[in-house]
């Protein structure tokens, strides 16, 4: 009877061992060509990175139709990471070890990221990470293709300061690294414009952060001192939506105190009613909006895969140029080998599709045109400033530890190179 | 690109009639002379094109402005003449800017819409303003006063008041005078008529009247060898109370007085320079790693004269010591000064006793929506002893109602109409169709229900997510519940958060009834104390335990709509809830509608007011809140309103 | 009276360990430490963490099977062990990188400029470069060792103290543990809160002074540490639901009010079960962390509490053998089925992608357990037991 229990025991521990095994036994060929896509399709980050998955397989496909990359077919490789950290880690260990991938595109989150950057460097894989990030970091393994914050906060900070005249800032984030470091990084950057301390508000709050009427009316008083108040807001998410609609209610209109958003896109907006948001801000690299044919070109083939009333948006757009970007670099270098590929990166060119090009500078990032648009009535985005391409830039120069660093992994083979003292800080990154 | 611009001119070639006829009125011309800076304006240099424009006036000026800043002016790329547009058909109709006459139609790709950002209209606007106020059209005249507002001006002062006279509209015409106080007390030309102003100032509350004074009492911080006599001075810091030494000196070096502190940095920085053989002022560079031997090498390399004398807390103190701190005033009248002080302090203290009812608001408005998550809780959890994990899904299920009803019936009011009794119908056969199949089977196992309930939960949530997807639905309020109702400049509070207020009353009154009122809610509290007795009574405990059920769920559905209408609706918003609602109902007391009550009205007062106190971290509010219930219960197990006797046992 | 010894009361732990050690081996000969490579390394990390969780199902098993509380906080203690070995693997790591490139420049660091290194890398991406005052220990390998148990077992003594001695019970108490991880959890997702924030600890499977080996070692290495501690965590907890002690626990579970009557002082032993527990719980973390890569606050939502009484009760209440059935079955199911790993069924008009609808399968499931078998996967062995032989397994 005993030994039955036994057995039993042993029978689900060899399945399941078999069961996780069995992936490890497919290798070693190099047709055809995997993709993995390492986005979250379950939990709260779902919301925003399964359409980053629809992206990555419709890009894949598209360039299968086109004849796949070195006369090999392309695979994507989906794995669902659910919205838990360290199940990133281990989703990444499994796309290189048990799938071997040649390459991934994936995360969203910043900690999801430094979840996966130990992973990355320790098997040398290559990752494309497509959403607007803090910086203050580079890996010779990720291709950063969001924005740093000196192509989307500081050049939305300018505009504040420039076009809006804001004299008072109202730094509002959820609380996570990513508002935290881009707060902190704008914050030096608005005291070196000669904005006080006391006329920079910042508050945190957390995620899916609903109840937001003090918090609107807190922001509203900042006017007593008659300087013009504006928002900056890294809020994420679903939060945002109990933020606008508190704005609105509360009667806020753009003019009187403008809010600029870097974490709130044409998919964040077809969650609410936009016609009390008229004229609020956005920054970002990409807007459905853009005119141009490429653009019109990626909305079609999105829209007719997806259904009409779906949008694009920034990191769409990124995925699309790292994308097209990895496919060059892989025919430039005829291998699919991490080293060669990356060496073949730098200097890649791809036209955006808000016209302009893209290129791949050493340190990994892009450079690209930064837009700021008014929310319309229709939940889109009127483009009412666009600057000429900027470099991204890893380590900020607002921050006095940063400001020494930079990332050349071309030519200095370094990520994290203090130009005082003209020495490689380390060659990992930080997590 | 080059295929488009063929297009075009063969368009231009094929359609010569249709073409804009050219615009030669002097409101073009001037135009014309600055085109750039009309089709790309910035904020700093858009005032030469306005400057001109106000200067010289030519006809059509005003309605150009005010088109201008709505974005209602397109340039032609074919002539380069701006031009008003308006949509038709696939092409848009052209009007020419001086006259609003049309003169022809452009397709979409010839014309690009002119888009001056927010501060350029605010410029516009201030421009606009003296033609707009005293225009006949309302809206006009009260979009002058807001520009006015937005960008205060002493230029503004005369052409208000002169406006004042003939304002028709009593509101307006408040607003003008109070805006003209405004003005007067920052701009006025005496001294009197602007004391007079601030004086009139101390009794408002409003954030310009706020601001006015403040703009003001303007202060920068100075420092000087010894006090100016002649200085309008705000008040003098004692370093230490009022400033910080480090501040105080940091004060000092940025008026160029006194030389900066070496920071460890830059010791370390001159050190490395100086290495002279492996050693630094005679220190071997291996035993530099200790602050000490920094600081005698450093002080060796001052000896020598290599580098600046280490500035040492002493000559801080005596440079300190030998100056006056003191703030002092951009105005220089002591009497307006000390006028708008007493002012503002009046001011300021009547907001701060206003910002107190306001937060009570707040806290009252998030004391209900969780009332309203937690009271179909009450219900089940309290009164049935069951608990039910998936409470959190039947909110979500109903917001989704909600949803799904707006996208069939467009009319936000009716549809609301409709969506509230469908989302109780809704979760309430949800509700029964869960105890029929489930919790029936588990009255004498309450922990497992727990557990069961927790798999109908997730299983509830993935299911709405592959129906409706990952994003975010719409839920929109209509129109009359959109704003806010403003009891004064401080004071005011979103409609729809009243309106869940007011549903949160009809709820607690309803569910008291029903309870207490009803042969329903008899049988409910019959069951509830002693279910074989009261079947013995005729009561069949299965059909009442199925109702009662229902009635929980089914309420939780109209909240679900309500929390939808003033949040959001996703699949995870029932897990927003679920465990706030829990401790809503643990606290207030289980078994007790009012308790319910209580415990909603304790923990939303105790969120805003630790929010309040501490305004940057909303997040600390909820641990700190959450610690307290936790401590709470240690202290009364039985909640705020506990039972006693029978009903109280387990 | 003379009893006989634990170990031969039940033999079921003899055969537990064995299967244990058989199982052992096993993957470490497959391993690619070995140089077999059958089973890849990142799922020998699988099941190392599986081993963990296994580990802390056992110890719920104690709490809520024998001795009857709903406890949905144990996670916390779990993240809290985590959280503690975490902090010195962090430091010590970050460290010998500071170290290294601070000694290429011209001046040799001071300790403190070293100190204040580690703190700038640390904690850059939270804002500020300041040690906090929870930090004062990271750098000792030991003091951290320690907190992983004093820190979870203080915690868990000061709130079971505070929860028993008010007698709160059945669901308040575990609504009570439920805040209480709640709090936790929000509490470290503060950025303020010393341990960064949403961000956490991360890197953790870089092991330091170990840079030069490769992961197919540290995973095997951490694969026997979470078997042994499941070995030896197993036979404790079924030293302690054994004998007399075990029987008033039991009681305690199925009347409370009577074990008091009886002269018991229940309070005190359902103080030492929570406890102890929590320190198992505590161990549990330690290892499972270092295999994860990373924990943050997310990792100690009460949703993960409620996980952990759903494997206990598939697995089978109040057997140990069904906690570690229950939390192994479970887990490895879910990453499997989330892995994209099960092949998804077309249905002509729709296709079930399991990737979608594993969730509603699971959650369902939960309510199959609970309704049609309560005593779960172990009530099985139960059944053949009973068959096979007529005197029964109890």
């Amino acid at each position: 009877m005993k030994m039955t229990k036994t057995l039993k025991l042993a029978g689900v521990a060899a399945s399941a061992l078999i069961a996780g095994a069995s992936g490890a036994f497919a290798q070693d060929a190099s047709c055809p060509i995997k993709v993995g896509v390492l986005h979250s399709l379950s939990g709260t980050m779902a919301i925003s990175e399964t359409t980053l998955k629809d992206t990555m397989e419709m890009l894949v496909e598209q360039q299968n139709a086109k004849g796949g990359v070195l006369g090999c077919e392309l695979e994507a490789v989906v794995v669902d990471p659910a919205s838990d950290w360290p199940l990133f880690a281990e989703k990444a260990r499994e796309l290189l070890t048990v799938h071997d991938v040649d390459v991934i595109f994936g995360n969203w989150t910043s900690v999801s990221r430094k979840s996966v950057l130990p992973v990355i460097e320790e098997l040398n894989g290559l990752l494309f990470y497509p959403v607007q990030y803090e910086g203050e970091e580079s890996s010779k393994n990720v291709f950063y293709t969001g924005a740093a914050p000196n192509q989307q906060a500081i050049p939305a900070t300018d505009y504040f300061l420039e076009e809006l005249g804001v004299e008072k800032f109202a730094l509002l984030g959820t609380d996570y690294v990513y508002p935290r470091t881009t707060n902190n990084i704008l914050e030096s950057y608005l005291k070196s414009k000669g904005i006080a301390e006391e006329d920079i508000f910042v508050n945190y709050t957390p995620f899916g952060h609903s109840d937001w009427a003090t918090i609107v009316a807190d922001v509203v008083a900042l006017g007593a001192d008659g300087k013009q108040v504006g928002v900056i807001s890294t809020i994420n998410g679903d939060a945002n939506i109990g933020f606008y609609k508190e704005l609105a209610a509360a009667g806020v209109s753009a003019d009187d105190i403008p809010v600029v958003a870097f974490s709130v896109g044409e998919e964040e907006l077809s969650g609410l009613d936009t016609s009390n948001l008229v004229g609020h801000l956005a920054a970002w690299n990409y807007f459905q909006s853009a005119e141009g044919e490429a653009n019109a070109e990626f909305i079609k083939t999105w829209k007719a895969r997806m259904g009409d009333e779906r949008v694009t948006n920034d990191p769409m757009e990124a995925h699309y140029i790292g994308f097209n970007m990895w496919v060059n670099a892989v025919t430039d270098a005829g291998t699919t080998d991490v080293d060669a590929v990356r060496t073949a990166m730098y200097g890649q060119e791809f036209p955006n599709l808000t016209g302009g090009t893209a290129t791949m500078l050493p340190n990994h990032h892009l450079s690209k045109p930064v837009l700021i648009g008014e929310i319309r009535e229709d939940g889109q985005f009127d483009i009412i400033s666009q600057t000429a391409e900027v470099p991204g830039d890893a380590w900020t120069d607002f921050l006095p530890e940063s400001a020494v660093l930079k990332s050349d992994w071309k030519d200095l083979g370094c990520g994290m190179y203090n130009t005082e003292t003209s020495t490689c800080v380390q060659i990992k990154s930080n997590y | 690109m080059l295929r488009a611009t063929l297009l075009v001119i063969a368009f231009c070639l094929a359609l010569p009639a249709q073409m804009a006829t050219a615009q030669d009125s002097p409101l073009q011309t001037l135009l014309q002379s600055q085109a750039g800076e009309v089709a790309k304006p910035g904020r700093r240099s858009v005032g030469v094109v306005i400057d001109a424009l106000v200067a010289e006036t030519p006809e059509g000026t005003a309605l150009f402005l005010e088109r201008w800043q709505n974005k209602g002016v397109f340039l032609n790329e074919n002539d380069g003449l701006f031009y008003y547009a308006q949509k038709s058909g696939d092409g848009y109709e052209l009007f020419d800017i001086a006259t609003d006459a049309p003169v022809g139609t452009a397709t979409k790709d010839e014309l690009t819409e002119i888009r001056p950002n927010g501060g350029v209209r605010r410029v516009i606007g201030g421009a606009l303003v003296q033609f707009q106020l005293s225009d006949p059209d309302k809206e006009r005249r009260t979009a002058a006063l807001d520009a006015i507002l937005r960008s205060p001006d002493a230029s503004q002062i005369d052409p208000l008041r002169a406006s004042t006279e003939g304002e028709p509209d009593n509101a307006l015409r408040a607003l003008k005078e109070r805006l003209a106080n405004l003005l007067t007390a920052r701009f006025g030309a005496s001294t009197d008529d602007r004391i007079t102003a601030i004086n009139a100032l101390s009794g408002t509350m409003d954030v310009d009247s706020r601001a006015a004074l403040n703009q003001i009492l303007t202060k920068s911080a100075a420092v000087a060898p010894e006090l100016p006599q002649d200085a309008n001075i705000a008040r003098v810091l004692t370093v230490g109370e009022d400033i910080s030494q480090q501040d105080a000196y940091a004060q000092l070096v940025d008026a160029g007085i006194a030389p900066e502190r070496q920071t460890a940095d830059t010791i370390k920085a001159r050190l490395s320079d100086n290495i002279v053989d492996g050693r630094v002022g005679g220190i071997p560079v291996g035993q530099l790693s200790s602050e000490e031997n920094r600081e005698k090498a450093y002080a060796a390399l001052a000896q020598a004269g290599t580098v600046p004398p280490l500035v040492t807390d002493e000559t801080i103190q005596t440079a300190i010591n030998e100056h006056a701190f003191f703030e002092t005033y951009a105005e220089s009248d002591a009497a307006i000064t000390t006028a708008a002080e007493t002012a503002l302090s009046e001011v300021e203290s009547r907001v701060a006793r206003n910002q107190i009812f306001d937060v009570s608001l707040d806290a009252i408005s998030l004391a209900s929506i969780y009332f309203l998550a937690a009271i179909g809780l009450a219900i089940t959890f309290g009164v049935m002893g069951v608990i039910n994990m998936a409470h959190g899904e039947f909110i979500m299920m109903g917001a989704y109602t909600g949803y799904v009803v707006q996208q069939i019936i467009p009319d936000y009011t009716l549809s609301l109409v409709v969506a509230l009794p469908l989302a109780f119908a809704v979760t309430f056969a949800a509700g029964v169709a869960m105890e029929r199949l489930v919790i029936r089977w588990l009255y004498h196992r309450p922990l497992e229900t727990l557990l069961a309930t927790f798999g109908i939960s997730i299983a509830l949530q993935q299911l709405a997510k592959n129906i409706f997807g990952t994003q975010a639905r719409p839920l929109t309020s209509p129109g009359w519940l959109d704003g806010a109702w403003v009891i004064n400049d401080v004071v005011q509070i979103a409609n729809i958060r009243i309106a869940i207020f007011v549903l949160a009353l009809i709820f607690l009154g309803l569910i008291l009834f029903v309870l207490n009122k009803t042969r329903l809610g008899l049988e409910v509290r019959a069951v509830t104390q002693n279910p074989g007795m009261a079947a013995s009574m005729g009561i069949n405990p299965d059909r009442i335990n199925m109702l009662t059920f229902g009635l929980g769920s089914g309420i939780a559905g109209i909240a679900g709509v309500a929390i939808g209408l003033y949040a959001k609706v996703t699949s995870e918003m029932g897990a927003d809830y679920i465990v706030q609602s829990f401790m809503t109902v643990v606290v207030g007391g289980v078994g007790n509608v009012w308790g319910t009550l209580a415990g909603a009205t304790l923990i939303g007062g105790l969120q805003k007011g630790i929010e309040w106190f501490n305004p940057s971290n909303t997040l600390a509010a909820q641990t700190y809140m959450i610690l307290f219930i936790i401590l709470f219960i240690q202290f009364r197990p039985r909640g705020v309103v506990a039972l006693k006797g029978r009903a109280a046992g387990d | 009276m003379k009893r006989k010894s634990f170990v031969a009361e039940n033999p079921s732990i003899l055969w537990f360990l064995a299967a244990l050690a058989l199982f052992t081996i096993f993957v470490t000969a497959m391993s690619e430490a070995a140089g077999i490579g059958v089973v890849s390394t990142s799922f020998i990390k699988t099941l190392g963490k599986t081993l963990c969780l296994c580990l802390i199902a056992v110890a719920m098993d104690i709490v809520w099977g024998y001795c009857g509380i709903l406890s949905l906080g144990h996670f916390a203690f779990f993240g809290l062990g985590g959280y503690a070995i975490g902090m010195w693997l962090m430091y010590a790591r970050t460290e010998i990188i500071v170290t290294e490139s601070l000694s290429a420049a011209a001046i040799p660091p001071t300790p403190e400029e070293i100190h204040d290194a580690v703190a700038t890398q640390i904690f850059g991406v939270v804002g500020t470069n300041e040690f906090p005052l929870i930090w004062a220990f990271a750098d000792s390998l030991f003091m951290q060792l320690a907190f992983v148990i004093l820190v979870p077992g203080l915690l868990a003594l000061v709130f079971g103290w505070l929860a028993f001695r008010s007698r709160v019970t059945g669901v308040y108490l575990s609504i009570l543990t439920q805040a209480m991880t709640l709090a936790l959890s929000l509490y470290l997702f503060q950025n303020d809160s010393g341990l960064r924030g949403n961000n956490g600890l991360s890197g953790l499977q870089n092991i330091p002074y170990l840079g030069d080996v490769p992961q197919s070692m540290i995973s095997i290495a951490f694969f026997w540490a979470s078997a042994v501690a499941l070995g030896l965590g197993y036979v404790l907890c079924a030293y302690v639901v054994s004998g007399k002690m075990g029987s008033v626990i039991r009681g305690i579970r199925d009347n409370e009010s009577r074990v008091r009557f009886l002269g018991y002082h229940v309070e005190s032993y359902k103080l030492f079960v929570f406890t102890l527990t929590a320190v198992i719980a505590a161990i549990a973390g330690a290892l499972y962390y270092p295999q994860a890569g990373i924990i943050n606050p997310a990792e100690i939502a009460p949703i993960a509490s409620i996980y952990l009484a759903v494997w206990v009760a598939i697995g089978g209440r109040g057997r140990l053998y069904g906690a570690v059935i229950g939390a192994a079955f479970v887990s490895l199911l879910s990453s499997w089925f989330t892995g994209g790993g099960a092949p998804s069924i077309p249905l002509g008009f729709y296709t079930i992608q399991w990737t979608d609808w594993w969730l509603v399968l699971l959650g369902l499931s939960f309510v199959a357990v609970t309704l049609l078998a309560p005593q779960g996967i172990g009530g099985l062995f139960d059944l053949i037991g009973k068959k096979s032989k007529s005197e029964g397994a109890k």
